[in-house]
């Protein structure tokens, strides 16, 4: 597998794309008369794009907009907080993704109520938690179980491993989002020129290539599904601008060594046995109908929601523009709190901690020399 | 029935005796030094160096390691690179209650083994025992001294075109550590790189006097301690992104976790500024060490100037600045 992937990060392979990129972009300039505009959806390819320098080196020429794709920075301040006031009991062993630890909430981040003494353990898989709700049979055991298609299958399998051994003082805390309504309310909305997708590369393992059609057929707009190397980028860039000068938009599966043009079946089956669709809050965007997913009825005994009493008030706003930059409407360097107030180290909102985060990304990789 | 640490063994009487004997004084082969409060050194230089660490790595044993070699070679390597030869080394523990004592025996053993290698003399040792739950197993100080033994100390003045040089591959310490924590669900055949460097350095300073600088980028890595120099020594430094020796496992690891190899700590690595003109006399010279056989040239200094930065040349032509990692390094969640 890393033999193959070897072959993506090659720079005589990436240096040629680049060369046909700018020439494509020439043509798409010539014809439509501006650059054109290709939306970044996951946070993964957001710091790929950043980090192998492809967005600095075709800067003026393609325009690349981060999405709404990295799990932290879309989750909701009120959520965030509720997640906090989960974690400030004697009683419970709050686990988590890593980046959670350090998004602040209204007053507090995860990672201070843990220096305060309060048990919240960073896992990288939720059966771990499920294994140290095992080992601590006197605490409950919360997993906060937030991100995209990609990682809501694996939640699944802990909250089957969950219920299958009876593990009775194991819980999880949903806020799961969907790629699908937050692409169709940008696209509506229609707020942001975006011309084309680059479509992740992570969640389309699990949605297959067939599930993105409503783009091409209700918003005619193209997508391409891409990996992370920087030919994979590049290759994913220049199929969308070729798409778009034939005005021919149609989905491309340009990641075939892992994404099977169905999907993943079995990983789509575990999300319906196990979820059901909810409204979801979206940091700085608001409620959106069926956006998300929640643990389904019949497994409520799972569900943290319904197993602690835990009301968050209204969070306090700040000045942190993180909405904005999540619908691609702002760059970074735009919000005034980047990297003067807000910083890794400081951070103010979730797209400054998340690894995936276009603020991060922007801080770490593209700000001037 | 393992043998364990008591609260006793630390409370200075016939037990704490019977370990220093059995453990500590048979392993380092203190005799009638032990008898005295404090060592006697025979010092013949009249530059010495002087440097403190404390180990208190999670877990106390992993592959290519464990606590007690790590401590020697630890403090070995920050003697070693500021030019020195390390001669004497002192040990203080801090064990939890409870603690194997065939365990402290075999981390008290690789300690005198590295010693021997790396031609130091463990002279003086503390042990304190502590309740369970106030220290996790083990906790380890070591204090080396070292001379100094060319008339031309370290660091020299930077040139502008001198290279960076490391000794070997990146990050390797970390992906095991973080592979032998076991949380990651991420299984590796990976060793530690945990070794001494002080043969290295000294063959090295032999053969040129225009080596300009070592280090051991340790914890923070190879992209933090350059920033380190570039800020505290005027230069600036650009890396070669291809150039950098990383083993397919690290690799592969950084992929999956979201980790840079730039970024994760060596504890057997030494890196170099050393000028042009003596750059294929120190590669080959650390190529002769097991240790050093896949040494190579992985930057320059591209100026020297005030407020040095530090970039990275990538694969695709462009560069970018590479700062000091903000918060910690935490695995990505998709």
């Amino acid at each position: 597998m890393i033999e193959t992937l070897k072959q993506f990060s090659s720079s005589t392979i990436s240096q040629a794309l680049l060369k046909q990129i700018e020439q494509k972009a020439g043509e798409y300039k010539e014809k439509f008369g501006r650059e054109p505009a290709l939306m970044e959806v996951c946070g993964s390819h957001t710091m790929a794009v950043a980090k192998t320098g492809v967005k600095k080196l075709l800067a003026g020429k393609v325009k690349l907009i981060s999405g709404p794709g990295c799990p932290v920075c879309v989750t909701d301040q009120k959520s965030i907080d509720a997640m906090i006031q989960l974690a400030e009991s004697d009683e419970r062993i709050i686990c988590t993704f890593g980046d959670m630890v350090r998004v602040p909430g209204t007053n507090r981040a995860l990672i201070d109520a843990k220096t305060d003494g309060r048990d919240v353990r960073v896992v990288y898989s939720p059966c771990d938690a499920v294994e140290i709700a095992k080992e601590n049979p006197d605490k409950q055991v919360v997993f906060l179980g937030i991100g995209f298609e990609t990682t809501i299958p694996v939640l699944a399998v802990a909250l089957k491993k969950a219920d299958d051994e009876r593990v009775t003082n194991f819980s999880m805390w949903v806020t799961t989002k969907l790629v699908e309504p937050i692409l169709r309310k940008l696209l509506n909305e229609g707020d942001v020129q975006v011309d084309g997708l680059l479509l992740p590369g992570h969640v389309s393992i699990v949605l297959g290539k067939y599930h993105y059609q409503y783009l091409v057929d209700e918003y005619r707009v193209p997508g391409v599904i891409c990996g992370f190397e920087p030919a994979e980028l590049l290759s994913g860039i220049y199929k969308s601008i070729e798409l778009l000068l034939n005005e021919n938009p149609e989905i491309i599966n340009s990641h075939q060594h892992v994404v099977r043009d169905e999907g993943n079946r079995q990983a789509q089956l575990m999300i319906d046995q196990y979820f059901q669709v909810c409204d979801e809050a979206w940091r700085g965007i608001g409620v959106i109908e069926n956006s998300g997913l929640d643990i389904r009825d019949q497994f409520i005994h799972l569900n943290a929601k319904s197993r602690f009493d835990i009301k968050a008030g209204e969070p306090k706003p700040t000045r942190c523009r993180c909405g904005e930059i999540i619908r691609g409407l702002i760059p970074p360097e735009e919000c005034n709190l980047f990297a003067k107030a807000c910083t890794p180290v400081n951070p103010i909102g979730p797209c400054m901690v998340s690894s995936e985060g276009s603020c991060a990304a922007s801080y770490q990789y593209l700000r001037e020399e | 029935m393992v043998e364990k640490i008591s609260l006793a063994h630390g409370d200075g009487g016939e037990l704490a005796h019977q370990l220093i004997q059995n453990v500590f004084i048979t392993t380092f082969g203190h005799h009638d030094q032990a008898k005295l409060d404090a060592a006697i050194l025979h010092i013949p230089q009249e530059k010495l160096t002087i440097s403190t660490d404390s180990f208190v790595i999670k877990p106390t044993f992993f592959r290519g390691g464990n606590i007690g070699k790590l401590a020697i070679c630890g403090t070995v390597n920050d003697l070693a690179v500021s030019g020195a030869t390390p001669l004497y080394i002192t040990v203080a523990f801090i064990i939890e209650e409870g603690f194997s004592i065939p365990q402290l025996q075999k981390i008290v053993s690789s300690m005198a083994e590295e010693a021997k290698k790396a031609n130091v003399r463990i002279v003086s040792g503390d042990t304190k025992v502590v309740e369970r739950g106030s220290v996790d197993g083990i906790f380890i100080n070591t204090t080396g001294i070292g001379v100094i033994n060319t008339e031309e100390m370290l660091p020299k003045t930077i040139d502008k075109q001198d290279v960076i040089i490391i000794s070997g591959t990146i990050g390797d310490h970390g992906i095991s550590i973080l592979s032998a924590r076991g949380e990651l669900g991420l299984v590796t055949e990976l060793n530690s790189d945990c070794a001494s460097l002080n043969d290295l350095t000294s063959e090295v300073l032999n053969v040129s006097s225009r080596v300009k600088m070592m280090r051991d980028p340790t914890r923070g890595g190879v992209a933090t301690t350059l920033v380190e120099i570039c800020e505290d020594f005027n230069v600036t430094i650009e890396i070669n992104e291809d150039a950098l020796p990383v083993k397919e496992e690290v690799e592969g690891a950084c992929d999956i976790l979201g980790f840079d190899p730039l970024y994760l700590a060596n504890e057997g690595k030494l890196l170099l500024i050393v000028a042009k003109e003596d750059e294929e006399k120190v590669l080959a010279v650390l190529k002769k060490f097991d240790i050093g056989r896949e040494a190579t040239t992985i930057g320059r200094v591209s100026e020297v100037e005030t407020n040095g930065r530090l970039f990275l040349k990538m694969l695709l032509g462009s560069r970018r600045r590479l700062n000091r990692l903000a918060g910690m390094q935490l695995p990505r969640i998709c």
